[in-house]
C-alpha cells in the first residue's frame, strides 16, 4: 500500500477520498448516455464494492464512491463486463458532454450523440498541459451550456426561404427571437445580420418552406471553476464535420503547443494573444 | 391563403405556458378531423411557441392573424392520426 501511484490511479478515474484507501471511481460516460446494461452493472458494483450509491457529477459523469484500494483491479474487471470503463481526471481531455440533440429533441439542429462519440474517440484522455473539456449542445437553447467548456459546439441551422412552398401564414415571423424575419407583400425576408442561425423559423413552419443546412458554432476558452468566463465564438458557423474537426484539431493543438502546465485554455489564449489564436482558428476554418 | 370557416374558437390569453398549449390541445380534441379551430393567444412566448407545438402534434397550421388588440389568432385544421 505504501507505494501507491496516485497519479496513475487518478488518470484512471480513481479520485482519492478523504477516507484513507477509499476512492470515488469515475466512469467514462459519453454525451450523458448510459445503457441499461451499464446501469445494472454500475448498481451491482456500487452494492458489492461501494456503499450502495453513486454520485452524478456536474458534467454528466457517474462516480462510485468508497471503492477500496485493494479491490481496484476486480472492480475494473467487473465493470468491463457491463461495458463500463473508468473515466479520467487530471491534465487531459475529459468527459465529452452532450444534450440529446436532434435524435430526441424537437429543438435539436444536430446529432449531438454522434458528435460526442466522435469527439470522444478522437480526443478522450489525450494528455495536455491541463484539463480540457468539450461540450456539445444541439441548439441555441443551450441546455448543455456549450460556452462553459474549453471547446463548446452548438448546433445551428443555415436557412433560406422557399417561396414555392410558403403558405404565407406568418408563424415564422413571430417564432424568430431576433426579429430577423419579416413578411411583406407576400414575401418572407430574412435579415442575415440579425439571424443567429437558431432554426426556430424552420421548426415552426407548417409548410416546410425552408432550405436548411446544419452548422456548428464553436466557442473557445470557457471556464467555470475558480475563474468564470464564457467561451467566445470568433468564427462564422461551420458546415460539415471535416471543417469542424479541422478547427477542433487546431484548437487543441494550440493549447498543447502554447499552454503552460496547469494553465487553462482561456488563459493561454489571453497570454499568447487572442488575435494570434483567432488567426490560427481562421486558418483551420479556411484551409 | 385559402378560405376557411372557423368551427370553434378557444381563447388561451388567460393562461400561461405550458397551459396555453394544453388548453389549445384540449379544444382540438373536441373537434372532428378536418374542422378548423381558431386559437387566440398573446404576443411573446405564446405566439413564439404554441404554433410550433401544435404543428408538432401533426395538425395543419393555416394562418396566423394579428388582431387589433395585440393578440394573435392562429387558424388550425385538426388532423387526426
Amino acid at each position: 500500500m505504501s507505494n501507491v501511484d496516485y497519479t496513475t490511479l487518478k488518470k484512471g478515474g480513481f479520485m482519492r477520498q478523504k477516507q484513507k484507501d477509499n476512492f470515488s471511481l469515475r466512469l467514462q460516460v459519453v454525451g450523458g448516455t448510459l445503457t441499461a446494461e451499464n446501469l445494472a452493472k454500475i448498481a451491482e458494483v456500487a452494492e458489492k464494492y461501494g456503499e450502495g450509491y453513486v454520485h452524478l457529477t456536474s458534467r454528466q459523469g457517474v462516480e462510485i464512491p468508497f471503492i477500496k484500494l485493494k479491490d481496484i483491479d476486480e472492480v475494473k474487471a467487473e465493470l468491463a463486463e457491463g461495458g463500463c470503463r473508468p473515466g479520467v481526471c487530471g491534465p487531459r481531455v475529459r468527459t465529452v458532454t452532450a444534450c440529446q440533440g436532434n435524435r430526441i429533441c424537437p429543438s435539436g439542429n444536430i446529432d449531438t450523440s454522434e458528435l460526442a462519440q466522435e469527439l470522444d474517440q478522437r480526443y478522450f484522455g489525450r494528455e495536455l498541459p491541463h484539463k480540457f473539456k468539450f461540450g456539445v449542445t444541439g441548439c441555441s437553447n443551450n441546455c448543455l451550456k456549450a460556452e462553459e467548456n474549453d471547446v463548446g459546439i452548438k448546433g445551428a441551422l443555415k436557412v433560406e426561404w422557399k417561396e414555392d412552398a410558403c403558405i404565407g401564414c406568418g408563424v415564422c415571423v413571430k417564432a424568430c427571437r431576433k426579429e430577423a424575419v419579416t413578411f411583406t407583400d407576400g414575401r418572407i425576408h430574412v435579415d442575415y445580420d440579425r439571424c443567429n442561425d437558431c432554426g426556430r423559423c424552420v421548426k415552426s413552419c407548417p409548410a416546410d418552406a425552408w432550405e436548411t443546412q446544419p452548422a456548428y458554432i464553436v466557442s473557445f476558452g470557457g471556464t467555470f471553476g475558480n475563474n468564470i468566463s464564457a467561451g467566445f465564438a470568433p468564427l462564422p458557423p461551420i458546415s460539415g464535420k471535416e471543417q469542424l474537426y479541422r478547427v477542433t484539431d487546431a484548437a487543441i493543438q494550440f493549447f498543447d503547443d502554447y499552454a503552460d502546465p496547469g494553465e487553462r485554455f482561456r488563459f493561454t489564449i489571453e497570454r499568447v494573444g487572442k488575435e494570434k489564436f483567432i488567426e490560427a482558428m481562421k486558418e483551420a476554418y479556411d484551409e | 391563403m385559402s378560405d376557411y370557416t372557423v368551427d370553434d374558437t378557444v381563447d388561451i390569453t388567460d393562461v400561461v405556458c405550458p397551459v396555453t398549449f394544453v388548453k389549445a390541445k384540449a379544444a382540438l380534441e373536441e373537434l372532428d378531423d378536418g374542422q378548423i379551430l381558431a386559437v387566440v393567444m398573446n404576443d411573446g412566448e405564446p405566439v413564439q411557441n404554441v404554433p410550433r407545438s401544435i404543428k408538432e402534434e401533426g395538425h395543419q397550421i393555416l394562418k396566423l392573424n394579428e388582431n387589433d388588440n395585440g393578440t394573435y389568432t392562429l387558424i388550425v385544421r385538426k388532423t387526426g392520426e
